[in-house]
């Protein structure tokens, strides 16, 4: 009894006890979840335009090469190294766990605020270090290092690569502090799922936003410390000359010190964190589009609990898939064998929650606001970049494919638009949640239109660029007797998308200022949605969330066109009883108990 | 199995199912006391530093295999930390032991004494460092020499950030906190100390075997 009390008086009374009053303490060295949110946010839109402004570079000399002087080959080779490794770890990952996870966790499972919150104001300003120490590499002597997002030794580390001098250092000490970022930020987020849920918030309750966070995390967990053991090694390589991943090798003429070590061994460890990281950055855009389009089409998710066994068998097969990444570094074909089925067999849970999205959508009331269809455009371009990962999986397809313009294509469409097209939705959905206002809706739609079928212009044409051979990773394919006359003009064409695509995004960062300040006031809950999160006392949801009393939980997240009841949505926190008193105010069965639960409850009294 | 049962419980039947399908426990309300959320949170951690490490030594049998490699000879003084180390793990054990049962002022010896140990540690891997060092058994002359100096290093690492929170805990008890709440920090740096100890001796076994 005496621990209930403490934990009722802890529940209650935490709102209002540590509310900091100076700027300072409330927008800087803030321990509030929503604010350190935003501020991981801010920093990964902030990382994620620098290699927006690379990408543009890049495709500059490949359409129009020669152009731009300043594009040599050292450039080129840094803009592509820096471009993958912003966007993967420094804006994917920030922003759906640090950015996405943080906002989202304690107000979809009504906690007040995270369990740690002073590790959790530390996981920002840590990783706020590692994106620093990322940027000095552009102004160190000798520039960023050019060594490819993977960073295979032992060309990264030896003399001759671009940044040999001082980028290969500081890439590498940027991503051990965003892992020790990652895992202080991580801890929470796991923690406060495990422990600080509301009451009556089973797991099984939780939104798919929750769960797709939440498994992403766990594997981030268990995936960094594989990036750390190969980034602290190649580190010490480099830095004092073990010989950790170097062998006995000749550069520039010259027999060097290292003896003995393993390119290979580097390359398991890189793609045991590699493989899990397209997931890791893919599992939470997989539940936050569940959730947008159970909203905007005004029905139950189909298939809830197929789809958390999808999530967790996506978590548990990605870590016994990556070697799917070295067929080409020469390996035993059992191995080979084992990889490529392992990679087929993980298509399975993929395609069951696509279905699920699919059969979520069908019949349903679907209202295509923006953030709809950056969800629908999700599972498109999801799709279309799915398949060809299965024709890539595949060992004697992908040795022909690898290292041309196929598997640029492939991987840009399924873990780069895609996901960020789930970004752009979610960011469309919450921005009224955070900030109290609407985002300008004709920007949205230009926005959106501009965007998808850009990068539909950009991409798809890549596949074919791959089919006639074009090598990836080349500076320029000038006077290359293999390459059709057909593919530069191509090429030319793609980076005029490609330039389009990156202006629209400006307008998109335009309309986030515009609408803060103009935008028309949002109501609490504008797309009349079932979570917790929509139903704060206030908008925005101040220091603490929810006043004085958490919410209590009585129902799943899904309850959308619910027959009897007034609304077509009924919120998490609505009990039982309020329920029944409606359903016998419009004189609808009573009877709480659905006809047809194994497909889906209540949803289907309404179609008999 | 309660994971089954969770993942096979049937959300949409609203709140009569669920409290059948899932027990008490399972309801969540609010955020629990806090040793169960640090205990919690304290056994992830314990996971990412296992993921660590099991790694490090994935990569330590991979590269045993390739050129370049020279057994190392193991320091005697790491015999010596070993000793300490264990020591100190027993005496944690104790002091939370005592702590439970109320007995504070001994408990405090107890938790003293197993912090101290710790240094102790920390100042014998040093010693052991000094001897390679001094040995020229440097970390470029051979991977495993390498090995040794990243994965004493890092062990050390994770000890130090347990003292620290042993730190803390210190301070709690000398400006008189309540008793449960000492004792819940004690509780916790006896899971760790007996963590980092078995992690130890895993290290230590696989740098003896090799």
């Amino acid at each position: 009894m005496a621990e209930q009390g403490r934990e009722d008086a802890h529940r209650d009374g935490d709102g209002e006890m540590h509310e900091p009053t100076s700027f300072l303490t409330k927008y800087v060295w803030s321990q509030d979840h929503k604010v350190i949110a935003v501020q991981y946010s801010l920093t990964a839109i902030a990382i994620g335009l620098v290699a927006l402004v690379l990408s543009w570079l890049m495709r500059m000399q490949l359409g129009f090469p020669g152009e731009l002087e300043f594009v040599d080959q050292a450039a080129y080779y840094q803009y592509a190294t820096m471009h993958g490794m912003i966007m993967v770890i420094y804006l994917l990952t920030a922003i759906f766990l640090g950015g996405f996870g943080n906002y989202l966790i304690p107000l979809q499972v009504g906690a007040r605020d995270m369990v740690f919150p002073f590790l959790n104001m530390l996981s920002y300003w840590v990783y706020l270090i590692a994106v620093l120490v990322l940027v000095a590499s552009f102004f160190a002597p000798g520039g960023p290092t050019g060594a490819g997002w993977t960073l295979y030794p032992p060309q990264s580390i030896l003399e001759g690569t671009p940044g040999y001098d001082w980028g290969i250092i500081l890439m590498l000490t940027s991503l051990v502090i965003f892992i020790i970022a990652f895992t202080m930020g991580g801890l929470n987020y796991v923690t406060t799922i495990l422990q600080a849920r509301a009451r009556g918030m089973t797991l099984m309750r939780m939104p798919l936003t929750v769960w797709g966070i939440f498994i992403a995390t766990f594997m981030g967990l268990l995936a960094f410390p594989a990036l750390f053991v190969s980034g602290v090694m190649l580190l010490l390589d480099r830095a004092i000359g073990t010989s950790f991943f170097v062998p006995e090798i000749m550069s520039l003429g010259e027999t060097l010190d290292y003896t003995g070590g393993s390119p290979l061994l580097f390359q398991h460890l890189f793609w045991f964190f590699g493989h899990p990281e397209v997931y890791i950055v893919a599992l939470p855009a997989f539940g936050i589009v569940s959730d947008i389009l159970s909203v905007h089409a005004r029905k139950n998710i189909f298939g809830y609990r197929m789809m958390v066994w999808a999530l967790l068998a996506i978590g548990v097969l990605s870590f016994i898939v990556w070697a799917h990444h070295m067929y080409v570094s020469g390996m035993d074909p059992a191995f080979g064998f084992f990889f490529a089925t392992t990679t087929l067999i993980i298509a399975v849970p993929t395609a069951i929650k696509v279905y699920n999205w699919v059969l979520t959508l069908w019949n349903a009331d679907i209202h295509l606001t923006v953030p709809m269809l950056f969800a629908i455009s999700f599972i498109l371009t999801f799709v279309f970049g799915g398949l060809t990962g299965l024709f890539l999986g595949n060992v004697v397809v992908d040795v022909p494919l690898s290292d041309t313009y196929f598997v640029v294509a492939h991987f840009h469409m399924v873990m780069g638009v895609a996901p960020i097209m789930v970004v752009f939705g979610a960011i469309y959905h919450w921005y009224p949640k955070i900030t109290g206002r609407m985002l300008h809706n004709g920007m949205g739609h230009f926005h959106f239109w501009v965007t998808f079928l850009g990068t539909y212009a950009i991409y798809f044409p890549m596949h074919y660029l791959g089919f006639v051979g074009v090598p990836r990773r080349y500076f320029s394919y000038e006077d290359l007797e293999f390459i059709p006359d057909s593919a530069h003009d191509l090429n030319a064409a793609i980076t005029v998308a490609a330039l389009v695509v990156g202006v629209v995004q400006i307008l998109f960062l335009y309309n986030l200022a515009w609408s803060y300040f103009k935008g028309a006031k949002a109501v609490a809950n504008p797309w009349k949605a079932t979570s917790l999160e929509w139903q704060t006392p206030q908008t925005p949801p101040i220091h603490g969330n929810w006043g004085k009393t958490l919410p209590e939980v009585h129902r799943w997240a899904y309850d959308y066109s619910v027959p009897g009841a007034p609304d077509d949505f009924i919120s998490q926190n609505t009990p039982r009883q309020d329920f029944e008193k409606l359903d016998e105010a419009s004189e609808i069965d009573p009877d709480p108990t659905p006809l047809y639960p194994e497909l889906g409850g209540h949803a289907v009294k309404e179609s008999s | 199995m309660s994971f089954f049962k969770t993942i096979f419980s049937q959300p949409w039947l609203g709140d009569a199912a669920a409290t059948e399908t899932v027990p008490g426990g399972n309801m969540g309300g609010g955020m629990r006391a806090p040793l169960k959320v640090k205990r919690t949170g304290l056994f992830v951690f314990m996971g990412v530093a296992t993921a660590l490490f099991s790694l490090f030594t994935v990569a330590y049998k991979m590269r045993m295999g390739m050129g370049g490699w020279t057994n190392l000879a193991d320091p005697a003084i790491l015999w010596t930390n070993t000793y300490i180390l264990v020591a100190g793990s027993v005496s944690m054990h104790l002091a939370s032991r005592l702590a439970a049962r109320g007995k504070m002022a001994a408990a405090k010896y107890a938790f003293i004494a197993a912090g101290v140990a710790g240094f102790l540690f920390l100042g014998g891997q040093y010693l052991a460092w000094q001897e390679l060092n001094a040995a020229g058994f440097y970390a470029q002359a051979n991977p495993a020499n390498a090995f040794f100096y990243v994965l004493t290093g890092l062990h050390g690492l994770h000890l130090l950030g347990g003292l620290y929170a042993w730190g803390q805990a210190l301070v709690k008890a000398s400006t008189g906190s309540n008793a449960a709440d000492i004792s819940a920090s004690i509780k916790l740096c006896d899971y760790y100390w007996g963590y980092l100890l078995l992690l130890w001796l895993a290290m230590f076994a696989m740098l003896l075997s090799t």
